[in-house]
């Protein structure tokens, strides 16, 4: 048996220094956890993400089951409200508490269903009647609710609704970068291939693109025409792919007469195959690290754009809503802005810190 | 040089042209107008408006209206402010702008670039191991969560400084904003500092000018001059951006700069307002653009041959 041979070729040099820094390790690993959290999660947390919860709202973050004494009073007194009766009596018993219920006109059983209706107590209970049906005493079980970042101005679960936010923030951003990525190395690769006079009106029209300021015309769009998903995504490729055009022309350039170019050349390949073929897989390396930087850069500006209102649309949401609720109710509720923000930093730092990382291994030059 | 700005400013007027036009023509192609309100106007009340402000006219003689008026240097009457022409706003609300884009840009290059040469000399050390990670992190701080944290811990924890305002260009209601627009951008500039630094040091000229004795500080001079180029191109879309001011600073802070105009005019469809802030960036991201370039062949004789 011979002894394991090092992985060999500049692709297994790359891996092997990439599994040498530790911080893009970590980077990785957390954007697997987060993107595996935003995936799963939101049917593990026990919490529809639309679920409203009206008598905890604003709930600060914390590991304590709800609803707490200080909520079950009110709730209570809303729930008796709505049900048309006086509140006589709370005796806690453990899990389950006896409510003692009056009304001059007789309490009417049927409105016992507010008590499941509102999510924080179970199924009640008539334990006894008293006075002709004018006082009840019935049992209620309490439900367990854990809010682990707390809840919104409407009652919802944060963490929840973090997690789903987090699935429509790194989808938009995977799949703009993935348009952006395909524009920009075809236009790129081509414009670095052909050469000459072709070159230079692309990078021409390149730089003219520089030049206009394109998020305003991202934020006209979004303004004019009614947001959505498809516009956004379309209008985020759209600014985001000038980046990658530049750096694959660039690499283009050196590699137009490399001999295995040539020699495909000499082959009788024509021009579309030989950059499919031969120009595209060589530029892998700068388009993988240009794409990790990118997928950070176009999350950012989803999320702005949703901050502005101009992005994601409810009841869909994604961390620059959440932010932007957040924002709204900072002095009362900062948690709000917390949680999201702490979701969208750390994934942004992730993927800044991964792509240099890959830029690092991928440098020929590093040991 | 006298021909290069001049052949630079010609190429700048198709660019201009094509902003002109695009949005333009998006803005008129979108649903609504300037003067819908809740309550619908009278059919003759708004005929008479779109008559006063020319929105009767076929649409391709507004346009040439319109470019007219702009070769006259006038953008037209504000839609949404009454009585204010877009100049007067303009001229109202770029100071602000302005100032705290200048601050921020001071601020910014002189810690970005100060720290990323710190970095490059002393690769793998502690300030560049640092660097990497507070590049990251302030390149992954959107302004949008750093201003109402700065709010929180300044404004209403410490209560050291004023929540937000303009005053005048009070010194202490510019230092949060200011702050805002910096961070993400000290992150950036260290970083390019410090990869285009690195690269500098490594090329043979310098290995031969260390391997000549010459004290480390000519060393790192000559380096730095040739390593500024990608910063000083950088330079000249970041302050075109920072001095147009930003929507999320300037709505949270509550200054009245003219980052504000944009999304605001859009939203009341105030079509010349938004032309004149379009207009207004392009021009100067196309202006700081040449001097950037100026100022790279200043550094670079090479770049002068090649001009």
């Amino acid at each position: 048996m011979s002894a394991r041979v090092p992985a060999a070729g500049p692709a297994g040099r790359a891996l092997a220094r990439l599994v040498r820094e530790r911080t893009a390790l970590a980077a990785l690993a957390a954007l697997i956890g987060i993107a595996l959290a935003c995936l799963f999660g939101p049917a593990l947390t026990g919490h529809d993400p639309e679920r409203a919860y009206p008598d905890l709202r604003q709930l600060p973050a914390g590991l304590a089951a709800q609803p707490d004494a200080g909520h079950l009073g009110s709730a209570l007194e809303r729930l008796a409200f709505r049900m048309r009766a006086r509140l006589e009596g709370v005796v806690p018993d453990g899990d389950t508490m006896r409510l003692t219920l009056g009304s001059d006109a007789g309490v009417d059983r049927r409105s016992l269903v507010y008590l499941p209706r509102s999510a924080l107590f179970g199924t009640p209970e008539v334990v006894e009647e008293r006075d002709a049906g004018r006082s009840l005493v019935v049992a209620v079980p309490i439900r367990h609710l854990y809010f682990p970042l707390g809840t919104d101005v409407q009652g919802r679960d944060l963490l929840t609704r973090c997690l789903v936010a987090g699935r429509v923030s790194l989808a938009i951003g995977l799949a703009a970068s993935l348009v952006a990525l395909l524009i920009g190395v075809g236009y790129g690769a081509s414009a670095g291939f052909l050469g000459g006079a072709v070159d230079a009106v692309m990078m021409r029209v390149v730089d003219v693109l520089y030049a206009l300021p394109f998020v305003f015309f991202v934020i006209l769009l979004l303004v004019f025409f009614r947001p959505s998903l498809l516009l956004m995504l379309v209008a985020i490729a759209a600014v985001e792919w000038l980046d990658m055009a530049r750096v694959v022309r660039a690499v283009t350039l050196s590699l137009r007469e490399r001999d295995f170019v040539r020699a495909a050349r000499a082959l009788g390949l024509g021009t579309p195959r030989i950059i499919l073929r031969h120009i595209v897989p060589s530029t892998l390396g700068p388009v993988a690290v240009t794409a990790t930087l990118l997928v950070p850069q176009v999350i950012l500006l989803e999320s702005f754009l949703s901050f502005l209102g101009l992005g994601v649309q409810e009841p869909q949401t994604s961390w620059g809503v959440l932010i932007a609720e957040g924002a709204r109710s900072i002095e009362a509720a900062p948690h709000m802005l917390a949680a999201p923000a702490a979701f969208l930093i750390t994934t942004l730092v992730a993927l800044n810190l991964l792509g240099d990382g890959l830029a690092d291994a991928l440098d020929p030059r590093s040991a | 040089m006298i021909r290069f700005i001049l052949r630079r400013l010609a190429q700048a007027v198709p660019t201009l042209l094509a902003v002109v036009t695009v949005s333009f023509f998006l803005m008129r192609l979108a649903p609504g107008g300037p003067f819908d309100l809740e309550r619908p106007l009278a059919p003759a009340a708004m005929d008479n408006l779109r008559r006063v402000y020319g929105l009767d006219r076929p649409l391709i003689a507004q346009f040439g209206y319109y470019l007219a008026a702009l070769a006259r240097g006038d953008l037209g009457p504000s839609f949404s402010f009454r009585d204010r022409s877009v100049l007067d706003l303009i001229a109202r609300g770029l100071p602000v702008s302005a100032t705290l884009g200048a601050l921020a840009l001071a601020l910014a290059t002189g810690l970005g670039v100060g720290l990323g040469i710190a970095a490059a000399l002393r690769r793998g050390g502690i300030v560049d191991r640092l660097l990497g990670l507070a590049a990251a992190l302030t390149l992954s701080l959107p302004s949008f969560v750093v201003a109402p944290l700065l709010q929180i811990v300044f404004g209403l924890t410490l209560r050291w400084l004023p929540l937000g305002g303009w005053e005048d260009g009070a010194p202490s209601h510019l230092v949060l904003p200011v702050i805002t627009l910096a961070l993400p951008q000290i992150g950036a500039l260290a970083r390019l500092t410090r990869a285009s630094l690195g690269e500098g040091l490594r090329t043979q000229p310098v290995r031969t000018m260390r391997s000549l004795g010459l004290p480390p500080i000519r060393v790192t001079r000559h380096a730095l001059r040739g390593a500024l180029l990608p910063v000083v191109a950088y330079l000249g879309p970041l302050a075109a951006s920072l001095l147009t001011g930003s929507v999320v600073v300037e709505t949270i802070f509550g200054l009245p700069g003219i980052g504000r105009y944009f999304v605001e005019g859009a939203l009341n469809r105030d079509y010349t307002l938004v032309m004149g802030t379009v207009l207004l960036v392009a021009g100067l991201v196309i202006a700081l653009n040449i001097a950037a370039d100026l100022a790279c062949a200043w550094l670079d004789p090479r770049l002068r041959v090649a001009a």
